[in-house]
């Protein structure tokens, strides 16, 4: 039998790292208890040479020592224990329970870091959720099982749209299709929180949610941590369940800056403004775990949110996502401070997976043509507003006068709904051929003549 | 004796060290631990030993064995590759699935193709017959569009000392004995190959003849030539995956090799789900008995996408041996280079820019060298066709992956990230791309499409730099204070970039157009200027030829006229034509 040894002195406590040695049988990635005068805190191997263990501590390291401390290696990965009971529960970031429910007992034992989906498991998404926002329905449409992210700015209103989506969407059509929410908070305000848990409650949907809560006060490196249970308890829903599951990650942004911190701390070369040069790879161990698997009619849709610093969309956080998400909803500062909500900016904003689930059979036939058509007049109305402030309004030809028209209409009319206005996806195209029918026949050249006759205006 | 082990002494993600490693190879590939991972030898000091580990090391502890396999990290190569999707060190994701279900779990083994499946074997030798290196001895229907050749290993010549009859074999069963002289050799339906190794061939030719791709901004504008190399950089979104998946999907090629290298899982299932529905256009059979994917998806291990592109192109260089002209698609060449960067940092080397290692370009400039149109060691003529996809950061062209790949390839596709907003679709910016292909296939076009198709390239690309200066002084004073002749110029670009540059890869017809479809849209648009611009030289104003039917009509023929066109190019030229000369009746009359 192995004997449970306690370590009781550490080397060196650095930053969210501790080093211990004379170490025996310690294996890579394992969870580490460590008993010290406040309390009990958790931390995982992140490297072994020879009997040395460079240790990963979850919570925060101040007010430790080296003395004074007893570390047990508990001899597995991070596992939390999930059953159908963790439905409208709240847990910490790693995943114990904080709500007055007490443990979830008689579950089953899940490692949080997941695995990866076989790509011959998968089910490519090809189901349209109507979110009753036309921006997203209509240009950047949703499909089951995507990894669909928000990239904000500080201040900007991706809480609402994000709660918007929940209350809205229809996340399972089919009759006693359950469904359910799961919310990963990584860093953010208690504000923001509170406002996630009145938005739920508002729709209705609170004994639906899972929630896994790292605020802004809470230990940093912990949030390293939350969204894999977050997304444990998902696929554990999603595909033990088959269950359809809407993931709402916040804020990606705050998660990745935990990374930067232990990254420096185990001073790893860095990347591009400092991030570790695994981002790409780490991000992706979330990002993926979305989908649909062969063998459950579950899914697991995620909407990630992140504020760009500085709104660069070039930064590496949002370009690292970008880059692995399937698709991205952009908002502008810009168009917010016109006081249009949704402030969606379309022409970044992209939906990789909408070309397989719109049209005939699907939406409508008019949808892809119609969406191709309104991101190239609107593209075009970005040129003509450029020209108009170097010579003036006035002096602009008359088709780009239609331009800047249908410019306006596609702001005031199209893009701008209220908080709680739910549109379908007729309703949506409906409006999009009313302003479409501001520039006349002959500019609309992504659309076939026949769909054009059969419902332009005027 | 017993075999010696290595013992582990340091354990840091991918990378491991073990000591007791002094007797290993350079470059070997190695089992690690009780659960037995697969690793590759990348370095050796003294005694210490580092090793890449292909599988996740989670729960590995120190003072684990490891234990030396003999030989490097190598492939399968036999029947049984066609169709298959494989994990970036060649084992079949289907065998994956059966033995750890939807999630893949590490530990899983060595596995590659399937050795105990029979296939009906043509025995072309006999008994007594002198056989080289690279000479088909057999062939099996490996799909009903590719029949597999069996070829005697390089490196092994010598006279048939037993043969096999035609009949039904497994891959394990001895088909040919060869005597060199020396030993007598087994030869088997398969063949091994390290992968970091390229394959033997008799020599390189020259550069001739274009890979068809039925995308016409590539084939009319960038061509890209089999046996050349392409790179597709751009940002995220931009297009290239669609572009790769587009190549796959309808390029001229015999096989194809799909390398999803770091990328999204599902984009994989697509092909999965996608292909076998597919029919190629040139045999009429579904894609997928072409078509050989490997999958290292981003969230898989980092070991094994570095591992993935070399697999990948091992086993094109075999099908290129075969005869076949192969095209070879890395998406992306970035999450490659990003997996030595991390390796790399690992491993505590000194970076060079970016952290990326100083081996990069070295490396990237290794895996472009592979292509080549070759005349193989069975003296046929044969190709390997490397198209690159590059993901550069923050979508800056000036960074290091984008750059040393710029130095090795022949063409470049450049994405634009504002014409991709703007939906115009393939995003291939065409005053940024090049290829440097066009005096080699220049004759080629003019001999089988016409002798006429590169100048008309010319002056069409002329009349869309022009464009791109008019426009500098449009954005400040507007379109209408333009002499009508400028205005013109800004019209027939508006034709090419919409009418013939944007293709739409969603429509049943426009997704891929032969060559000579592509040479008539062109020559009605040149047809079209040309008369245009004689009446605009007459005073007439351009509104009437902006106005009329043609202009539109010209915009869709991509969707209006079919891919098999009969008579309709001729009609549309005489409807310009008398079009015009009415117009010119009318003003002058
Ligand atoms: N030729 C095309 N026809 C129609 N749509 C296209 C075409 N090329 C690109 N698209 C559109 O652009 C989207 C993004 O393309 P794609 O996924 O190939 O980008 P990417 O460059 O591979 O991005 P990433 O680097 O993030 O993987 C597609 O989902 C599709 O909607
Ligand atoms: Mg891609």
């Amino acid at each position: 039998m192995n004997i449970i040894k306690e370590y009781m002195q550490l080397d060196k406590i650095e930053g969210p790292l501790i080093v211990l040695s004379g170490v025996d049988n310690a294996a890579y990635d394992e969870i580490v208890e460590i008993k010290t005068n406040s309390g009990t805190k958790h931390g995982k191997v992140v490297q072994l040479h020879n009997d040395k263990a460079i240790v990963q501590v979850f919570e925060t390291t101040s007010g430790m020592s080296v003395k004074d401390v007893s570390v047990r290696f508990t001899g597995s990965p991070l596992e939390i224990n999930l059953s159908k009971d963790i439905l409208g529960r709240v847990f910490n970031g790693i995943g114990e329970p904080i709500d007055d429910g007490g443990e979830i007992f008689g579950g089953v034992k899940m490692d949080v870091n997941g695995r990866p989906i076989n790509p011959v498991a998968r089910r490519y998404p090809r189901n349209f959720i109507q979110t009753g926002i036309s921006a997203i329905d209509g240009l950047t449409t949703l499909i089951r099982g995507q990894k669909l992210p928000i990239f904000s700015g500080n201040g900007l209103p991706h809480n609402q749209i994000a709660a918007q989506i929940v209350r809205q969407a229809k996340i399972s059509e089919e009759e006693g299709q359950d469904f359910a929410v799961v919310f990963a908070a990584m860093g953010v305000k208690h504000d923001d929180a509170h406002y996630f848990l009145k938005a739920f409650e508002e729709s209705g949907v609170l004994e639906r949610v899972v929630m896994f809560l790292n605020l802004a006060d809470d230990p940093v490196v912990e949030r390293i941590i939350t969204p894999r249970c977050a997304l444990t308890a998902a696929e554990y829903l999603a595909f033990n369940h088959n269950m359809h599951i809407l993931v709402i990650m916040t804020d990606i942004t705050s998660y990745c800056e935990a990374l930067r911190e232990i990254s420096s701390a185990r001073e790893e070369v860095p990347g591009r403004k400092g991030y570790p040069g695994y981002l790409y790879s780490d991000l992706a161990s979330l990002y993926e775990r979305a989908g649909m698997m062969e063998d459950s009619s579950g899914s697991i849709t995620q909407i990630p949110i992140l504020t760009m610093p500085n709104d660069d969309i070039t930064h590496p956080i949002p370009d690292l996502t970008g880059y692995i998400t399937e698709g991205q909803i952009v908002l502008s500062r810009e168009i917010f401070q016109r006081n249009i909500y949704p402030p969606i900016n379309i022409l970044p904003s992209l939906s990789r997976l909408m070309k397989d689930g719109i049209g005939e059979g699907y939406t409508r036939d008019d949808h892809p043509a119609v969406s191709s058509q309104v991101f190239s007049s609107y593209s075009r109305v970005q040129e003509v507003i450029a020209l108009s402030q170097v010579i003036g309004e006035d002096e602009l030809s008359d088709i780009d006068k239609k331009y800047l028209e249908f410019g306006k209409a596609f702001e005031e009319k199209f893009l701008k709904q209220d908080f709680d206005e739910n549109r379908n996806i007729n309703e949506t195209l409906e409006l999009a051929w009313e302003i479409l029918s501001i520039l006349p026949k002959s500019e609309l050249d992504r659309i076939d003549s026949k769909t054009i006759d059969a419902h332009y205006r005027g | 004796m017993d075999k010696i082990q290595g013992i582990i002494t340091y354990i840091n993600g991918p990378v491991i060290k073990a000591k007791n490693m002094e007797m290993f190879k350079m470059r070997e590939m190695v089992t690690v631990g009780e659960k037995r991972l697969i690793g590759e030898i990348i370095s050796i000091d003294g005694d210490i030993g580092t090793v890449q580990v292909y599988e996740e090391t989670t729960g590995l502890k120190i003072g684990e064995k490891i234990d030396s396999t003999g030989k490097p990290l190598s492939v399968k190569l036999g029947p049984g590759i066609i169709g298959n999707i494989f994990d970036g060190i060649q084992r079949p994701l289907n065998f994956i699935y059966e033995k750890s279900g939807g999630f893949i779990s590490e530990g899983i083994g060595l596995a590659s193709i399937d050795l105990t499946k029979k296939w009906d074997v043509t025995v072309l030798v006999k008994e007594g017959d002198t056989v080289k290196e690279g000479s088909v001895f057999a062939t099996v229907k490996e799909t009903p569009l590719i029949t597999h050749k069996l070829m005697i290993p390089p490196g092994i010549n010598g006279k048939i000392v037993y043969a096999e009859k035609n009949g039904t074999y497994d891959l394990e069963e001895v088909l040919l004995k060869i005597d060199d002289g020396k030993t007598v050799h087994d030869i088997k339906m398969y063949q091994e190959w390290p992968v970091r190794t390229p394959r033997p061939v008799k020599e390189r030719m020259p550069i001739e003849k274009p890979l068809i791709t039925g995308q016409r901004v590539i084939d009319t504008f960038f061509p890209v030539a089999k046996g050349g190399t392409a790179a597709i950089p751009g940002g995220f979104g931009t297009g290239k995956t669609m572009t790769q998946h587009q190549l796959a999907k309808w390029s001229d090629a015999d096989i194809i090799v799909y390398i999803g290298c770091g990328e999204r899982g599902n984009e994989m299932t697509e092909v999965l789900e996608d292909f076998p529905k597919l029919i190629d256009p040139n045999s009429n059979l579904p894609l997928m008995n072409r078509t050989i994917l490997i999958a290292n998806t981003s969230n898989m291990p980092v070991a094994a996408r570095e591992a993935s592109i070399y697999t990948g192109i091992t086993i094109a260089e075999y099908f290129r041996d075969m005869g076949y002209n192969v095209a070879i698609m890395a998406d992306s060449t970035s999450r490659w280079a990003e997996a030595l960067r991390e390796i790399s940092g690992r491993l505590e080397e000194m970076p060079a820019e970016e952290g990326y290692p100083a081996y990069l370009p070295s490396r990237l400039a290794e895996f472009y060298e592979r292509a080549g149109y070759v005349t193989t060691l069975g003296d046929d003529e044969a190709s390997v066709t490397i198209i690159g996809a590059v993901s550069p950061a923050g979508g800056d062209f000036s960074e290091p992956v984008t750059q040393n790949t710029k130095r090795f390839v022949g063409a470049f596709l450049g994405l634009d990230k504002k014409l991709a907003y703007a939906r115009h679709y393939p995003a291939i910016n065409w005053l940024s791309s090049y290829s440097g292909y066009l005096a080699s296939l220049n004759s080629w076009y003019r001999n089988n499409v016409s002798e006429d198709m590169m100048n008309l390239r010319g002056e069409m690309l002329r009349v869309l730099q022009e464009e791109s200066k008019l426009l500098e002084i449009v954005k400040l004073v507007g379109e209408d204070v333009l002499p009508d002749e400028q205005r013109l110029i800004l019209e027939i670009a508006k034709l090419i970039k919409i009418g013939y540059l944007q293709q739409n890869a969603y429509h049943k017809d426009d997704t891929y157009v032969p060559l000579n479809k592509q040479y008539r849209m062109l020559k009605v648009i040149k047809l079209f200027y040309e008369h245009a611009n004689e009446v605009i030289k007459k005073g007439i104003p351009i509104s009437k030829i902006k106005s009329s039917q043609l202009y539109n009509d010209i915009l869709k023929m991509k969707y209006s006229i079919p891919n098999d066109y009969k008579d309709e190019f001729d009609n549309f030229e005489n409807q310009i034509i008398t079009y015009f000369d009415s117009l010119i009746e009318a003003y002058e009359g």
